[in-house]
């Protein structure tokens, strides 16, 4: 029996469940007022969008404050909880289990465009009202969208009758600093799209789009883009120390999902640049506005439709699969409409030279294009075959790997002299000179870092190096020139341009000498015995047991030396969570700048003897630093000075 | 000039109607879905499969060993963590005595039974079908699955995913009861 004193508290999903309806009133309000507004020139109603959105963040915080509730106390009649919490699971993943699955993950998902509604209803006074009018509008009509898919489809309050003695547990993969903390970052950029979206929209409704629009939408994508970059390389990074086996990245359709609307996304970004500089590409920069949202939606759709995923993954389920599917539809088909009959991009006036930073820029749109639609298709093209009754066939990353490289290498060479030329027209002349270091370093630091570090491995690795390489040492030419007093101070969003691109460099640089020079070997090792790899000795001394607060593991401990003195001990190892049973691979780690020292525990081979999997990966931490350097790119550039002015203000970069 | 600018609208189009395809493969594949289509199998004899018996060394588990009358085939395996979900209320079924018959599927047969020692028993029998090979006869996506068969060995239902009271209630105790009279 419950105790009826107990009163409010136990009411605490069901005022969770309450505050959601109330925001979904909210998230009609918001939706209706000031896009009727904006259109009958009715100025209060348009006032309306801004304590509408506030009050819609409050409610759903107030929801995700009571599912969080409801987790930390252990509410086992609580359906989502008791699926996916324990009374052993650790105080902090309780509270990451809320985004542990579909339901919360929703609620959570909502909460973030919540608070980007919220902050465009704050930042956006030097806005035009009718312009603000319809962002909030079009913010509202998607969380209308999302609030009803929750509501309707993905309760995650609903009760447990009788209520469960205890948990489930949460799936043992998320538990996991990294993992706990990477949804919400890619779902900031995923939902953080939403914004450049609802602007292209609203230029499209209002029949206007000119520079000051461009300047108002490029921090907000910008930020988005930031947060999808570093959520990206976060998952990255996890799958690589926690799946067990190293690898970065598998082209698997979740990882496309969230890969898609970031080469979107950067190609976004670019064009807004040429829009706000120089007033053209403004139908490209609408329909990548579009496309960059629509692919997260359509990400939101593979992984939650289960279309795509494991048959074995009954998260999914066929009427969310549905809704999303309907609700891509209807967004995506009206946008795309809308943009087909407003022809509202200003007709250019000017023109540019075919050696300027405008044809650079165009290049990049359209390789950036190419990648996300060859990416695109290889994780749709299985799912058509299938519909077209062609057999069940996957394409696997030997098809990515290619059709990834091939514009993609192109690019960075044209990311590098891009960065130096002038808008407009630029003088050959000057530009050659700019460019003679950088290239200089790049082929001399191909040619040190094959013939001191690495060896020979081929004309493709060279090739890659000399891009990554020659991206980086273009991006810190300025940089560097400033220091050494012969250049003029670049301003903030230079800074970030450059770093961002340095970012980019130090990524390619780190994914191609991985890849080149990565050592992986799997080996049956016997207590006490040796193993050779790269110079480096592993032996595995022993195997103790290990207890940890929902789990018992079997910990290796494995000395790596070279050349008979101690390097570091290694301590893998194999986890069994209590509740679920499922084997968990923790991998030991040695990290290093100039190489990672990993080794994964396999299976106990007899009584003596473990199969162990032991790699060296030179260079594998430049991938994550690069993507980290990226992120903070973008944030130097979003803190630049002009984008807070209200009037534009000309040049800088 | 006006044929010009009508050109430049189809172009503007092309995202659109690249969208319209789209949607409609996922509509497909939704429809694909194993947990929307019912299994061609209703209406059907329930396939046949003579299987060893997983607790029962040596011995084999064919359609003609099931009981008179309607039963129940639960596909399950011990990686599926759905499997654990549902095994309380098939625990709770076995307890009331329902004709439950488990398909342990694409397992290690050592791996399954110490499984059902950890959680207990709720089957009157257990094909192993390591392979999937009968899974396939049945047309199983994946576990956990449960099939319904009515007193003339005729396929009446199946659920995909785990299987709960209120599933349990609407779709499978008509059949059940209506068969024990």
């Amino acid at each position: 029996m419950q105790d009826r004193t107990l009163g409010l508290i136990s009411m605490i999903p069901e005022i969770g469940q309450i505050s959601l309806a109330l925001a979904l009133c909210l998230a009609a309000a918001l939706a209706v007022f000031p896009l009727a507004g904006a259109h009958a020139g009715n100025v209060r109603w348009m006032e309306a969008g801004r304590p509408c959105a506030l009050g819609m963040l409050a409610f759903v915080a107030l929801a995700f404050a009571m599912l969080a509730v409801s987790f930390l106390r252990h509410d086992f009649s609580v359906q989502y909880v008791a699926l996916h919490s324990n009374l052993k699971l650790p105080a902090m993943y309780r509270f990451a289990a809320i985004w542990g699955a579909h339901e919360g993950s929703l609620v959570l998902w909502q909460l973030i465009l919540s608070s980007w509604t919220a902050a465009v209803a704050l930042a956006s006074r030097s806005l035009p009202p009718t312009l603000r009018a319809r962002v909030l509008g079009v913010l509202g009509l998607i969380s209308i969208g999302f609030l009803l898919f929750i509501l309707l489809t993905s309760n995650p309050f609903l009760r447990l009758f009788p209520a469960a003695a205890d948990g489930a547990d949460l799936n043992p993969l998320l538990q996991d600093p990294a993992l706990a903390i990477h949804p919400p970052l890619l779902y900031m950029g995923y939902v953080g799209l939403a914004v450049p979206f609802a602007f292209a929209i609203a230029a499209l409704l209002g029949g206007r789009l000119d520079r000051r629009w461009a300047r108002w939408t490029r921090p907000w994508t910008t930020a988005a883009w930031m947060f999808l970059t570093v959520g990206i390389a976060l998952g990255s990074w996890w799958a690589y120390y926690e799946l067990g086996w190293g690898g970065w990245w598998f082209w698997d359709p979740v990882e496309n999902a969230s890969f898609m609307p970031w080469l979107a996304g950067t190609a976004l970004i670019h064009t807004l640049a040429v829009t706000e500089r120089r007033g053209l590409f403004g139908n490209t920069t609408l329909l990548l506005a579009i496309a960059a949202f629509g692919l997260s939606l359509l990400g939101t759709f593979l992984v939650r439709s289960g279309v795509l995923v494991s048959v074995h993954a009954f998260a999914s389920d066929p009427a969310r699969g549905l809704f999303i599917l309907v609700f891509l539809a209807i967004v995506m088909g009206g946008a795309l409409l809308l943009y087909a009959f407003r022809n509202v991009a200003a007709n250019p006036q000017t023109g540019f030279k075919l050696v300027s930073r405008e044809s650079a820029l165009l290049v990049n749109t359209v390789l950036l294009s190419a990648a996300t639609v060859l990416v695109l298709f290889g994780t749709l093209y299985p799912l058509a075959l299938d519909a077209l009754d062609m057999g069940k066939i996957s394409v696997g990353p030997p098809y990515f790997n290619l059709v990834f490289i091939l514009p993609m290498l192109p690019l960075l060479l044209v990311v590098g002299a891009g960065m130096h030329a002038s808008w407009k027209a630029t003088n050959t002349a000057a530009w050659g000179r700019k460019l003679r270091v950088p290239a200089a370093v790049a082929i001399l630091g191909v040619i040190v870092l094959t013939a001191a570090a690495y060896g020979f491995a081929g004309i493709l690795t060279g090739i890659g190096m000399l891009a990554g390489l020659w991206v980086i040492a273009a991006a810190l030419r300025d940089p560097v020139a400033w220091l050494l007093r012969r250049g003029p101070r670049p301003g903030r969003s230079a800074w970030g341009m450059q770093l961002a691109h340095c970012g980019l460099g130090v990524t390619t640089l780190g994914i191609v000498v991985v890849s080149a020079w990565g050592v992986e070997t799997d080996r049956r090792l016997a207590l006490g015995e040796n193993l050779e790899v790269s110079g480096y000795e592993f032996q595995l001394e022993r195997i103790e047991e290990v207890e940890g607060p929902n789990y018992q593991a079997a910990q290796g401990v494995v000395r790596v030396s070279r050349n008979g003195r101690p390097v570091t001990t290694l301590y893998p190892q194999k986890r069994v969570y209590e509740v679920q049973q499922s084997p968990m691979t923790e991998a030991g780690i040695d990290a290093g700048w100039r190489h990672d020292l990993f080794v994964a525990l396999g299976e106990p081979l007899g009584e003596e003897a473990w199969s162990v999997r032991v790699q060296v990966k030179p260079l594998v931490r430049f991938i994550w630093l690069g993507a980290l350097i990226m992120g903070l790119g973008g944030l130097l550039a979003i803190s630049d000075r002009r984008y807070r002015m209200a009037s534009p203000k000309e040049d800088e970069s | 000039m006006s044929s010009g600018r009508r050109r430049v609208r189809w172009i503007l189009l092309l995202p659109c109607a690249a969208l319209a395809v789209m949607v409609y493969f996922f509509g497909v594949s939704l429809g694909r879905d194993p947990g929307l289509v019912p299994s061609p199998l209703i209406g059907r004899a329930a396939p046949e499969f003579s299987l060893p018996e997983l607790l029962a060394p040596g011995s084999v588990f064919s359609l003609q060993d099931v009981e008179e009358g309607p039963w129940m085939l639960n596909i399950w395996a011990s990686w599926c963590s759905g499997c654990i979900v549902e095994h309380e209320f098939l625990m709770a079924l076995g307890r009331a005595g329902a004709p439950l018959y488990g398909l342990n599927w694409k397992d290690a047969p050592a791996d399954a039974r110490e499984w059902l020692q950890l959680r207990g028993n709720p089957y009157r029998a257990i094909a192993v079908d390591a392979n999937g090979r009968a899974g396939i006869d049945w047309g199983v996506y994946g576990a956990p699955e449960t099939f319904l068969i009515d007193a003339k060995g005729i396929v009446r239902y199946r659920h995909v995913g785990p299987l709960d009271e209120a599933v349990f209630s609407q779709a499978f105790l008509p059949v059940l009861e209506g068969g024990a009279q």
